[in-house]
């Protein structure tokens, strides 16, 4: 058992706002997290920091209680796949496979041939000429195989067709089954990815905003809806995270959960992806 | 078979509980008959393991279940009974209560009710 400890990470861009202010969380091996929020709420950053790409303004990373950064060693159990493409574009697949054993000395050729065949991705081409969604593809694969206890996805269903994306959900969680490898999974795509999740991590402009057991992340807000009037009377005196009115009626999703709804109301669950839009700030 | 679709109102693993707990009440799974694996379901299903454990252990709580050391988890003697038994209990809430309130919201009496139900009988 290995523990990630994220303490009070803040990062501030030259001249720019902060990426992520005082964030604290805990990652356990063993469990697949979702890391969510908005675009620029400071995912990637986190993920940067935490595979030593880039420095923390203040605070600290620790595995086992040891500082990550700069510390070659503890960095072999941490594998950050990304959006931007930092390998070479003349290499082949197979060639970065290979000089992966370098910094991952536990890298599985065997098990990145395997993944190849099952989405027919030719390991001799070289990354220039893999498609988008190939590319983003190459990349997963080279994650997977790393032998990293902890694997940072993000976007990893970037360009992805439907087929592609359900293979992948798969194969993580075969990987999972039969390794125990933790994945810290940033995607969009909620509502595809939601049962994947065993707990989440919501980001919202650089602050962690829920921290949280998919399960119980129901219970962080509820929707009610109906007669507009009847809907702003029984919302009086609670905070509201989104309405969506439509003619005469009312949709609100509220913070927390819910209590007596009086009669004329409906009370409904939202979807994770409905939540989220209402917890980091609606459709803006 | 058909695999459960999943909605928002209830947790995941009360719903995957619930699916195991159909076909185990239809027959389609029977006594000391082997249920999915929960590899086999959270594959299938692109659900997390965990999640789907805490599914089957409810039904291990409820007793419908039992494991077999090493072979994986079969379906209890009476499971189908228990299930039934459960289910009639909870029937009048699950299924009578809305229907009454979307009577009363179409203006039909408890005597039309019984009519239509007797209506049913006939044919």
């Amino acid at each position: 058992m290995s523990t990630i400890t994220v303490k009070s990470l803040s990062k501030t861009y030259h001249h720019s706002r902060q990426a992520l202010s005082s964030v604290n969380l805990t990652i356990e091996s063993g469990r697949i997290y979702g890391l969510l929020g908005r675009n620029g709420a400071g995912k990637t950053t986190l993920c940067n920091i935490i595979g030593n790409r880039i420095f923390a303004s203040r605070g600290t990373v620790e595995l086992d209680g040891k500082p990550l950064c700069e510390n070659d060693e503890l960095l072999k159990s941490v594998y950050c796949m990304g959006a931007e493409d930092l390998l070479p574009n003349y290499m082949r697949v197979s060639d970065v496979i290979r000089s992966m054993q370098m910094f991952y000395p536990k890298t599985d050729a065997d098990y990145a041939k395997k993944l190849c065949e099952r989405f027919k991705l030719d390991p001799v081409k070289r990354l220039s000429q893999l498609s988008t969604g190939y590319r983003t593809i190459a990349k997963v694969i080279f994650a997977m195989s790393s032998g990293a206890e902890f694997l940072f996805l993000d976007e990893p269903t970037l360009g992805l067709d439907a087929n592609h994306r359900e293979l992948l959900y798969k194969l993580i969680l075969e990987r999972f089954e039969e390794t125990g490898t933790t994945f810290i999974i940033s995607t969009h795509l909620i509502d595809e990815c939601a049962g994947l999740f065993e707990h989440c991590f919501i980001l919202r402009e650089g602050s962690l905003i829920a921290d949280s057991e998919s399960d119980e992340l129901r219970r962080l807000a509820y929707t009610v809806d109906g007669k507009a009037e009847d809907v702003e009377a029984y919302l009086s005196g609670k905070e509201v995270l989104s309405r969506t009115a439509v003619g005469t009626l009312c949709s609100a999703c509220v913070k927390g959960e819910p209590d007596a709804v009086p009669a004329g109301l409906n009370l409904s669950q939202p979807s994770m992806q409905q939540l989220l839009i209402a917890l980091t700030g609606g459709e803006e | 078979m058909k695999y459960p679709s999943f909605n928002d109102t209830e947790p995941l693993f009360i719903q995957i509980a619930q699916w195991l707990e159909d076909r185990i009440v239809t027959g389609q799974i029977q006594a000391d008959e082997q249920i999915p694996s929960t590899t086999e379901l959270s594959q299938v299903l692109k659900i997390n393991p965990a999640t789907v454990r805490k599914g089957v252990n409810l039904l291990v709580e409820k007793g419908l279940v039992y494991k077999k050391r090493g072979m994986g988890m079969y379906v209890a003697e009476h499971a189908t009974e228990h299930v039934r038994d459960d289910r009639r209990v909870k029937f009048y809430d699950d299924y009578i209560a809305p229907l009454l309130a979307e009577a009363q919201r179409l203006g039909l009496s408890r005597a039309d009710l019984i009519e239509m139900l007797k209506g049913d009988d006939a044919q």
